[in-house]
């Protein structure tokens, strides 16, 4: 097949676009900017961690697009959120320390089984489902366009996570008791999405309150995880604290393999 | 007679045949194959492996089991037929002047 056959000329929005145009985000839009990209980088370098591990290589592709569509939207926020200070997404992605890096805990739990991660992606892509279709009505024109292309693509990763959901919690035995640990092992980090971030207060009519979401969430998350046979998790909640710079346990390890290349060769180009 | 996606009952995820049609508004055409626990999963990889370039506007998946194929052994019977009989290319028939734009 062509690869040109259907080339049209794509509007979307992208870093280089965001850069190119110049917006400079105020300083309170940027802080929020930043923490939302947090979220979105810290989530696809965990997915990428998938690359060449899938339990098959059709996966490895869909874990792998999913990962590069949040690396698309923390370079979008990223970038825009540098432009306060004159900074690039490099800057804040890779010079910044753990207590530097803003988001919310859940993104940063590691993999886990497969299941694990089917259930931090489908509690993520519930949030951000109705985060973004929110933001895309932000004052804000530029955070509106980053959430708008987001969402589009959220709603896919929302697809494959209760996809695979379903499947896991109406196969075997097996399958269904690991998808069941997988939810009770990440839920503790619900809470915390829906708590009030300290980097929305102040933006009103341009961030969205988080504590604004939970009524979506309730009414959609315990209604598919009940159709998956599963059960509500009840364990207790973490303690939080990820927009503040605190992290759990592996956010170093993580952070270190992100970085290494790029502290190592300070401007390399690759 | 085995066919590709048939494994002998091992739990392995069936081969589906993957068909695109692409936006210009031609028929499917055969992209490839997959592997996919079920039909469900097996759109959504399909998706996935063929249309990260925007190549296409619809995907037809099908077990690759359902498909019958020809025998490779038996090409010659099966399709040297045709050979010696030009008069079913209408290449010989001579144009007429008064019907333009053949």
């Amino acid at each position: 097949m062509s690869h040109t056959a259907n080339r049209t000329i794509s509007t979307a929005i992208t870093a280089e676009r965001i850069a190119e145009a110049g917006a400079v985000a105020p300083e309170a839009v940027a802080n929020y900017a930043l923490a939302l990209g947090d979220d979105a980088l810290v989530l696809a370098q965990r997915l990428g961690e998938w690359i060449a591990h899938a339990p098959e290589l059709e996966e490895d592709v869909a874990l792998g697009n999913i990962a590069l569509d949040q690396l698309g939207h923390a370079r979008n926020f990223l970038t825009y959120a540098g432009s306060a200070w004159g900074k690039t997404e490099d800057d804040l992605a890779y010079c910044r320390g753990e207590s530097e890096f803003r988001n919310r805990q859940l993104f940063e739990q590691p993999n886990g089984d497969f299941a694990v991660t089917i259930a931090r992606q489908f509690i993520a892509s519930v949030y951000f489902d109705s985060l973004y279709r929110k933001l895309a009505t932000s004052a804000d024109p530029t955070l509106a366009a980053i959430a708008a292309k987001a969402a589009k693509e959220v709603d896919y990763h929302l697809d494959h996570s209760v996809q695979w959901l379903l499947r896991l919690g109406l196969g075997t035995e097996v399958s269904r008791e690991r998808m069941q640990r997988g939810l009770d092992t990440v839920w503790p980090f619900v809470g915390e999405l829906f708590s009030a971030d300290p980097h929305a207060e102040g933006l009103e009519g341009i961030a969205v309150d988080p504590r604004t979401l939970q009524e979506h969430f309730d009414s959609v998350a315990p209604r598919l995880i009940a159709n998956a046979g599963l059960t509500m998790p009840n364990t207790p909640a973490a303690r939080g604290g990820g927009r503040e710079g605190h992290h759990s346990e592996s956010m170093g390890l993580l952070l270190a393999e992100m970085q290494v290349l790029a502290r190592a060769h300070p401007g390399a180009q690759w | 007679m085995t066919s590709p996606g048939d494994f002998g009952g091992r739990e392995t995820w069936p081969l589906w045949e993957v068909f695109v049609r692409s936006s210009r508004g031609l028929s499917h055409l055969h992209a490839g194959s997959l592997h996919a626990p079920d039909e469900t999963m097996a759109l959504r990889n399909a998706r996935d492996l063929y249309t990260r370039r925007a190549e296409g506007v619809s995907i037809w998946v099908v077990p690759a089991s359902a498909i019958t194929a020809s025998d490779p052994d038996a090409r010659g019977a099966f399709f040297e037929s045709p050979q010696g009989k030009e008069f079913r290319h209408a290449t010989y028939y001579t144009e007429s002047d008064a019907v333009p734009h053949l």
